[in-house]
């Protein structure tokens, strides 16, 4: 390992443009003659409407008014959900039309009717008032438990009963077996609170239209434009794929909101084509609480069955998940495959149960969110499993050792589908548990209570399965895209390498760690190398990142393409080193002849390959450049335990979080400082859902109450202790980096941990995300 | 926003005429409330006359025991005057604490109590330490000054110019900050003077009010235990999101408590 390779804490390249404003964000971004969107969006959470737009149109400024009539006029469809999932009655989900512009009804508040385009952004958001819209405001369902009751308003015509789907995974029969020889069953209702991404940079979008060559370039805030490019050309049929480009610059942060394709980067698109003039959209800090897919939104009945040794015989979990007022474009997939899948846990389990129904509500559309379903999943395992341990009066770390899948079982086939790769689930408890000083928490337990003070500690033993994913596998369960990766490394003449990756970075610090790997691997220097992701037009089609699938997947296709590099390599070396093939070694940058001194270094190799003068012509063509796709063989499976403990003041009920361990195994590590930052942050969204944040809507008007940063609380840095965060290492065997993903983990273990530390505490368990000082007292005094 | 007009008054006359021509005029002090409901279009003046350019209007100064604050003091000035520090401490404290570093560095004393938020911690400290409102019209008593949401006895182009703190023997303030927007879910303002003892009460409804039990209690013996079982009606009180009415009573009940012992020291 040199002090820029793989393992090297390599500062990162990135990090000087961003930190003194020379970062290129689409808002900073301007092209001649562009002309300014603003959206007429719904005040109602449900109402049918008519719409004029005369009197708009003659404000000042005002260049057009679009419409949803004018969307359907103009033949584009609708946006699209791209997983099917089949129902317990073998039909696919319901699938009712998403319009870019709603056409006669809105269904929920921000929902937009229209789009003023005007000179200056001012004058677009002036002219918008006076687009005039008719509403009849309509009774309105937020709550997605309420939704299926009878007397709901009901969301969509073609969804009756607002369900989308009513799926289900696992045995029932050998899991209601199981129950029937139960010692004990634990049993809990269980709600993931609906969360609101609020990603630094809002979400924008600049459409560009050239009419030389009818083509349209969208700069738009996307984790994936390829994806962006597929679904806006090919099934919005705006224009063919080969016309449009998508390009996606520096972004202030994803976390799965802008993976989606939405309204308002396809209707500044297709308005720049119309009018003939580049058309930029910026959304509003309050436009993006509206309207960016929201995150979770689960109720959940679940019970964990065991023996009268604390062996768990059977868990089964009934689910009501909110999908919003239409399918986001991975909606459905968020509450079956990526969370159901994940009920075995860390744990032997004989027997697993999951159904889950999908359902419509007059809310903002809901999708994956940092963690996407794995969150959930590991809220309820790890709930279920603390609880336990309290019911039988067991030590927590005990109860879950005695069910953990040994590290000789791998691959573990679970109950639910995934097959488990590799893993040390002891491994990461011991280290755990050494880091937060188990050993000591008595006495911390009895200082704290002499300052008046309610301690508490809580365990979360998450696993989840990410480096999404086997294309074969998602198609077979109803993913309508494959998700490979792809990558290009090519060398310029002078010895400087390229490496072009469909993977995005928008915070990840892939030009710093896929830097790390080609250097590492090829021994270019670090400097020498620049990656380049974001761009239709330069990269070869892949999936995009999300999912913890960059390093795994896109990593992995650099990898191949370095492996094909090296390959031709040899053969120009050994044509210049006048060697044998099979007599040439690849090392540090360098070729060498076995058993001489005779080298070649890569440098040396690339001019050549470019002014190939003394080249084996006949045999190799001239270039040093290729090309990878890498389609993941299985799911990665980081896992590892976290434990924290809280002080609770009783008068007030607020929680402080004083300590906070985490060990966790992401296989091989390439910039350890990066994955330690992962961590912090995926911890700090956890604990922000279980303590602070949480999107409420008014149960009857709907309206969203948390609208604003004002009400909608967000972790800052002074409610944290110093993340102490410690790994260990099994390699994935099935990735030639042998590494997992890393960037989720802390939002998928996190609220278990935090939770059942201020149950512990309180001793209750009847406490719900986000755990508010006031529920927390009124927990304390019930039934005083 | 909408459009309007924006003027710099460099005198507090200057300011008054400009006021009395405009159509539809607001006065501009730090623009942290202001500036924000322009901003969500729930405001749309004609005219903003910034008052922030006149000297008189800022300052800190002691005059014998008693503290002057200007209407156009920042937050911040206040947290970090010695002048402050030492002469009512509690009052650096609480204007430290309100909102942000960038809320102090631009809010006001005068913008806060003539906008009355139910949820700003100023009007405890000027009920509290029973200060005088002074205008460029006339003086008013703390217990006069605030009457109700978002209401004071302020009449139309009557600007704040300065409050008089008197200073107290020890005063301390406890606030219960809403996680999101770190206003007051609760904040108490507790103050022993030769004049008795007063404690006053912001966030919990929807204006400043002082609990008189407490203070009886607590010019008896002044501690935390005088006012431990002392409990305020939840009926009138504030609910929202954050807070029940029942638990902000609760919440009044428990800060005074801590008030009181900060005061102690």
């Amino acid at each position: 390992m040199t002090d820029t390779g793989i393992g090297a804490s390599v500062r990162r390249k990135e990090d000087y443009r961003f930190l003194t404003g020379k970062g290129r964000y689409l808002d900073d971004i301007n092209l001649p003659g562009q002309c300014y969107a603003y959206f007429v969006r719904s005040p109602h959470a449900h109402a049918t409407f008519t719409i004029a737009s005369g009197k708009a149109e003659k404000e000042p400024g005002v260049i057009a008014v679009f419409t949803g009539a004018d969307i359907v006029k103009a033949g584009l469809g609708g946006l699209i959900c791209g997983w099917v999932i089949t129902g317990k009655n073998g039909e696919p989900h319901k699938a009712p039309l998403h319009p870019l512009l709603a056409i006669d009804t809105v269904r929920y508040v921000g929902d937009p009717v229209a789009v003023v385009i005007a000179e200056s952004h001012a004058q677009a958001k002036d002219a918008a008032e006076k687009v005039e819209v008719k509403y009849e405001p309509k009774p309105a369902v937020t709550s997605p438990t309420a939704a299926l009751d009878k007397s709901a308003p009901q969301v969509h015509h073609d969804a009756p009963g607002n369900l989308c789907y009513d799926w289900e995974i696992g045995d029932r029969a050998a899991t209601d077996a199981a129950f029937k020889k139960a010692h004990h069953v634990t049993k809990l209702k269980l709600v993931n609170n609906r969360l609101i991404p609020n990603a630094i940079e809002p979400r924008a979008a600049l459409g560009d239209y050239n009419s030389g060559t009818d083509e349209i370039t969208l700069y738009t805030t996307s984790q994936n434009p390829h994806v962006a490019r597929l679904v806006i050309s090919a099934f919005i049929q705006l224009t063919p794929e080969h016309k449009l480009r998508v390009v996606a610059p520096d972004i202030g942060g994803g976390f799965g909101s802008k993976i989606f394709i939405y309204s308002e980067e396809t209707v500044s698109a297709w308005a720049a084509r119309e009018l003939k003039r580049p058309v930029k959209w910026t959304a509003e800090r309050s436009e993006s609480f509206m309207t960016d897919a929201h995150g979770r939104d689960h109720v959940s009945h679940a019970e964990l069955a065991l023996d009268k040794n604390g062996k768990f015989l059977g868990l089964k979990v009934s689910t009501v998940a909110n999908l919003g007022a239409y399918l986001s474009t991975f909606a459905t997939c968020v509450p079956t495959y990526l969370y159901a899948t994940l009920m075995q846990g860390q744990y032997t389990t004989e027997a697993v149960y999951c159904e889950v129904k999908g359902v419509f509500t007059h809310t903002t559309p809901v999708d994956a969110l940092r963690g996407a379903g794995r969150p959930e999943a590991t809220y309820v395992v790890e709930r279920m499993v603390e609880q336990a341990a309290r019911d039988m009066k067991m030590d927590a770390a005990k109860l879950r050792r005695i069910n953990f899948i040994p590290s000789d079982a791998f691959p573990y086939q679970t109950q639910v589908a995934l097959q488990y790769d590799s893993g040390n689930y002891a491994g990461s408890m011991d280290q755990a548990l050494e880091l937060i000083d188990y050993k000591g928490f008595a006495k911390r337990k009895e200082q704290s209570k002499a300052s008046g003070r309610l301690r508490g500690i809580g365990f979360s033993a998450y696993i989840e399965a990410c480096g999404i994913a086997p294309s074969a596998v998602v198609g077979s369960l109803g993913a309508g895209v494959g998700l490979y990766e792809s990558a290009e490394v090519r060398f310029n003449p002078t010895g400087n390498v390229t490496v072009f990756t469909g993977s995005h970075s928008h915070g990840q610090g892939h030009e710093t760690t896929f830097a790390q790997l080609v250097s590492d691997k090829l021994g270019v220097p670090f400097d020498n190398i620049e990656v380049v992701h974001g761009d239709t037009a330069r990269i070869p089609f892949a999936m995009g990142t999300y999912g913890s699938r960059s390093l795994a997947v896109g990593g992995s296709a650099i990898a191949k393409a370095i492996d094909k590099i090296v390959a031709k390599g040899r053969k120009i070396a050994a044509h210049t080193l006048e060697a044998a093939e099979e007599d040439i070694e690849f090392l540090d940058g360098n070729f060498t002849v076995k058993g001489t001194d005779k080298k070649m270094d890569i440098a040396s190799v690339a001019f050549s390959a470019y002014v190939p003068h003394n080249y084996p012509s006949d045999e190799l063509e001239p270039g040093l450049d290729e090309s990878a796709f890498y389609d993941p063989a299985n799911f990665t499976f980081p896992a590892g335990t976290h434990v924290c403990e809280v002080e609770v003041d009783p008068e007030t009920g607020t929680v402080d979080v004083v300590k906070w361990a985490a060990a966790d195994d992401f296989g091989n590590l390439v910039n350890p400082m990066i994955v330690e930052g992962q961590v912090h942050g995926g911890v700090a969204h956890g604990v922000g859902q279980a303590l602070l944040e949480g999107c409420q809507y008014e149960t009857d008007s709907g309206q969203l109450l948390t609208g604003s940063f004002m009400d909608y609380s967000m972790p800052r840095a002074d409610i944290f202790p110093d993340i102490q965060v410690v790994t260990q290492v099994t390699p994935c065997p099935h990735n030639p980096l042998g590494v997992k993903g890393c960037g989720e983990a802390g939002a998928i273990a996190a609220p278990a941990a935090l939770i059942n530390a201020i149950t512990d505490a309180i001793g209750t368990s009847n406490i719900t995300m986000p755990a508010t000082p006031e529920k927390v007292w009124r927990a304390l005094n019930a039934g005083r | 926003m909408y459009n309007f007009r924006y003027q710099r008054a460099s005198s507090l006359d200057g300011a008054l005429k400009a006021a009395a021509a405009a159509e539809d005029p607001k006065f501009l002090a730090g623009g942290m409330t202001l500036l924000p409901t322009m901003k969500q279009r729930l405001a749309q003046p004609s005219d903003l006359i910034d008052i922030g350019g006149i000297a008189d209007l800022a300052g800190i100064r002691r005059d014998g025991q008693v503290l002057v604050v200007g209407a156009m003091t920042r937050h911040a000035d206040v947290a970090s005057s010695e002048e402050v520090k030492s002469a009512i401490p509690a009052l650096a404290a609480l204007a430290g604490h309100i909102g942000d570093p960038q809320v102090r560095n631009r809010g006001t004393l005068g913008g806060s109590i003539a906008n009355a938020d139910p949820a700003a911690d100023y009007p405890a400290a000027v009920v509290g330490l029973n200060a005088t409102v002074k205008t460029n019209k006339r003086e008013i008593a703390a217990d006069d000054f605030f009457t109700g949401l978002f209401e004071t006895v302020l009449q139309e182009y009557e600007i704040v110019t300065e409050v008089s703190f008197p200073i107290p023997e020890k005063a301390a303030y406890a606030k219960f900050p809403n996680p999101a927007s770190r206003y007051a879910v609760v904040g108490v303002m507790v103050c022993k003077s030769k004049d008795g003892v007063r404690v006053a009460v912001t966030g919990a409804g929807p204006s400043v009010f002082r609990v008189e039990d407490m203070e009886k209690a607590l010019s008896k013996k002044f501690a935390p235990e005088a006012v431990e079982g002392i409990k305020v009606s939840q009926e009138g009180l504030n609910a929202d999101i954050h807070a029940s009415a029942e638990y902000r009573a609760h919440l009044v009940t428990v800060m005074a408590k801590r008030a009181v012992a900060a005061a102690n020291g």
